[in-house]
């Protein structure tokens, strides 16, 4: 796991630092960008310093290694562990940036997560239960629409509706939980919508075809024949074996959420790390772009830990 | 003292885009307790779906099913499918050709055994059921079945499986089992020791058994009576001991003679029933067997347009659905236990003057 994280670190490293400099860009022609207009050379070779630019390559990766593990002084300051770097343009560690944007990720991510396993799954099984009827055949396409319309487009709808035309959710902006968990829940409820819309429509057609196939199978029949009543033969042994390949992708929809969801988050100006990658590529900050790809790694080798582990509970034969 | 179960007229549809499909095309039978009845028959000849008609597995699906199916004097065809459903597991059980997709792969084999205890018996507790399933496992000859009610299906080899089936077909003492080619996906080896747990426990719980195969073998052993079933219909009918020995339908003849059997000479030739079973949309007119039967030429060309009805075949217990007279039957069956191979057996032109019936279904 480390290994994989080092390796990302590396490639992210050597397309924002090395790739530029092969290209002709000199670390005097990078540290201009950063010290305001009219630089006197003075000026750049002493931000030259202070970023460190003026190491070599190999001391700058090592730096940033370094200072995941044991924090290292940038400029001065201490930037303590996880530091992830040294922002260019803020001109302050990484780290405590990513952690203000962490919670308002979490929470976008969490509740739409509910809503959309919720409403996916139920929305599934009835689906394949009643396969061929108008219920289907209605949900399946909205669950197309679900799917193909991007977020940047149902999200406008949605803002523009629910939040000018008829304003039931005002003003959608983040509030910490710990603040007031009302406030939190009322302004999330419109991105929570927006963002749990995709991915319902993506889990309530994996779950009609895992039930369709399940349903199928030989146990199911065994089940009926012992007797059991249909809501059994349903819920405990036909969803149960359905869900486990949807637990897997959960599990790696969350990892791959945690690092950001960036649309969501740009469409409703919620400031989490999506907004904040976003803001890190239009300033060409290396150091904070480096800094969110890894964390945003580090989530999703976490979720994919999880689920492998979560896999071999649910399913029996999984041995590893 | 009236049968335990009761067959009668049995028709069981599934209208497809196709056609209409008709799967059990008027079948009766009955069958007492402590007997076992065997119902022989080729793919797709309609004896899988008649056991799922009986057990009522075939509700959800667009089966339409008429006749009648008493079983201990009770309607089931046409009864409410709630009242099917208490009576599955309890009075009526049914173990499957493939033990290991028939269980269920993420449950322990202890629990689903439990499960089917206390879905009839509301008042065990859980220790009970527990304890009942233990003993079950070791009644069908699964060592240390305390440990092994911990484990899972894929745990088992393929033999112990089907007895943890039977364990859960038997939790229940049920009346009538139902036994679904039950050692078709087994080892040779163990498909005997199956067998013989089956008859075993048969004579301790009494009860009757129904037991669907497509092996002669199989039938030989354990049946009482047999039903020979053809396109969805009964070919022939009766005492086991009888269809053995003086067969009254082609059907039957070709399938014993298609054989291999230990007490024979070796260069004996097996002997196909040459071309395929019809398709149950388009069933031949009039005996469905007469495209591949070889003896059409006797019967004054009746064979294409009467449908053959049961009726008393060579020796009385027994009857078949065939035109020949008895006396023609018994001469041709003669001539074949002779090993005198009919002229056209095997010749690749004789099969393929058969018309084909297309997909099998």
């Amino acid at each position: 796991m480390v290994f994989i994280l080092i390796i990302v670190a590396a490639i992210t490293f050597a397309i924002f630092f090395l790739l530029p400099r092969l290209a002709g860009e000199t670390a005097y022609g990078l540290a201009t960008q950063y010290v305001g207009r009219n630089p006197t050379p003075a000026a750049v070779v002493s931000m030259e310093h202070q970023l460190g630019l003026d190491q070599p390559v190999y001391v700058q990766f090592g730096r940033f290694l370094w200072a995941i593990v044991a924090g290292e002084h940038y400029n001065g300051a201490w930037c303590g562990p996880p530091c992830l770097g040294y922002s260019f343009k803020n001109q302050q560690p990484v780290w405590p940036q990513l952690v203000s944007d962490i919670p308002v990720t979490f929470s976008l991510m969490i509740g739409a997560a509910v809503i959309w396993l919720i409403a996916g799954v139920t929305i599934g099984v009835i689906s394949a239960l009643k396969r061929g009827t108008i219920f289907d055949r209605f949900s399946m396409t909205i669950a197309l629409l679900g799917v193909s319309l991007p977020i940047f487009f149902t999200g406008l709808i949605a803002l523009e509706l629910f939040s000018y035309k008829w304003p039931i959710f005002p003003n959608v902006q983040y509030v910490p939980f710990t603040q007031n968990p009302y406030e939190w829940a009322k302004n999330l409820v419109l991105p929570w919508l927006v963002l749990a819309f995709l991915y319902a429509a993506l889990y309530a057609r994996l779950t009609r075809a895992g039930m369709l196939e399940t349903m199928n199978e030989d146990y199911i029949r065994t089940a009926r024949a012992k007797g059991l009543p249909e809501r059994t033969v349903i819920l405990k042994h036909a969803l149960r074996a359905a869900l486990t390949p949807i637990v897997t992708i959960f599990g790696l929809d969350i990892g791959l959420l945690l690092g950001g969801a960036i649309i969501t988050e740009y469409t409703f100006s919620l400031h989490g790390l999506g907004l904040f990658t976003i803001e890190a590529i239009d300033n060409q900050d290396f150091p904070e772009i480096m800094g969110v790809t890894l964390l945003a790694c580090f989530f999703i080798v976490i979720a994919n830990l999880i689920v492998d582990i979560l896999y071999a509970v649910l399913d029996p034969r999984v041995r590893y | 003292m009236a049968p335990l179960l009761e067959v009668r007229d049995l028709r069981i549809d599934f209208p497809t885009d196709d056609g209409l499909v008709k799967a059990v095309d008027g079948v009766s039978f009955s069958l007492d307790r402590g007997r076992t009845l065997g119902i022989v028959g080729e793919s797709g000849s309609g004896k899988s779906v008649t056991s799922l008609g009986i057990m009522g597995l075939h509700h959800g699906t667009k089966a339409q099913i008429t006749g009648e199916i008493r079983l201990d004097g009770e309607e089931l065809a046409h009864a409410d499918p709630a009242r099917v459903r208490e009576l599955r597991g309890a009075k009526m059980a049914m173990i499957f050709q493939d033990p290991l997709s028939s269980l269920h792969p993420f449950y322990k084999v202890g629990d689903q055994i439990v499960e089917a205890y206390r879905i009839h018996h509301r008042k065990a507790t859980g220790k009970q059921a527990r304890q009942h399933a233990v003993d079950m496992l070791g009644r069908v000859g699964i060592p240390q079945p305390a440990v092994r009610a911990e484990d899972y299906p894929h745990q088992f080899s393929g033999g112990m499986r089907q007895r943890v089936m039977i364990a859960m077909a038997l939790c229940n003492d049920p009346e009538l089992l139902i036994a679904d080619e039950p050692t078709t996906a087994l080892d040779v080896t163990v498909q005997a020791q199956i067998l013989d747990l089956i008859s075993d426990l048969q004579a301790e719980f009494g009860s009757a058994v129904i037991i669907i195969t497509h092996d002669l073998g199989v039938v030989a052993e354990l049946a009482d009576d047999i039903l020979v079933m053809y396109a969805g219909r009964a070919a022939e009918y009766g005492a086991g001991t009888g269809i053995f020995g003086q067969p009254g339908h082609p059907y039957t003849w070709g399938l014993l003679a298609s054989m291999p059997r230990l007490d024979r000479e070796r260069q004996t030739r097996l002997v196909p029933i040459p071309g395929t079973p019809p398709s149950l949309i388009r069933v031949p007119p009039g005996c469905p067997f007469h495209p591949r039967c070889r003896y059409t030429a006797l019967t004054g060309g009746r064979c294409p347009t009467e449908v053959p009805v049961l009726r008393e075949a060579v020796t009385p217990g027994h009857a078949a659905a065939c035109h020949l007279t008895v006396a023609q039957k018994a001469r041709e069956w003669a001539a074949l236990s002779a090993d005198q191979v009919p002229a056209d057996a095997g010749e690749p032109e004789a099969r393929q003057s058969v018309p084909q019936g297309g997909a099998e279904s």
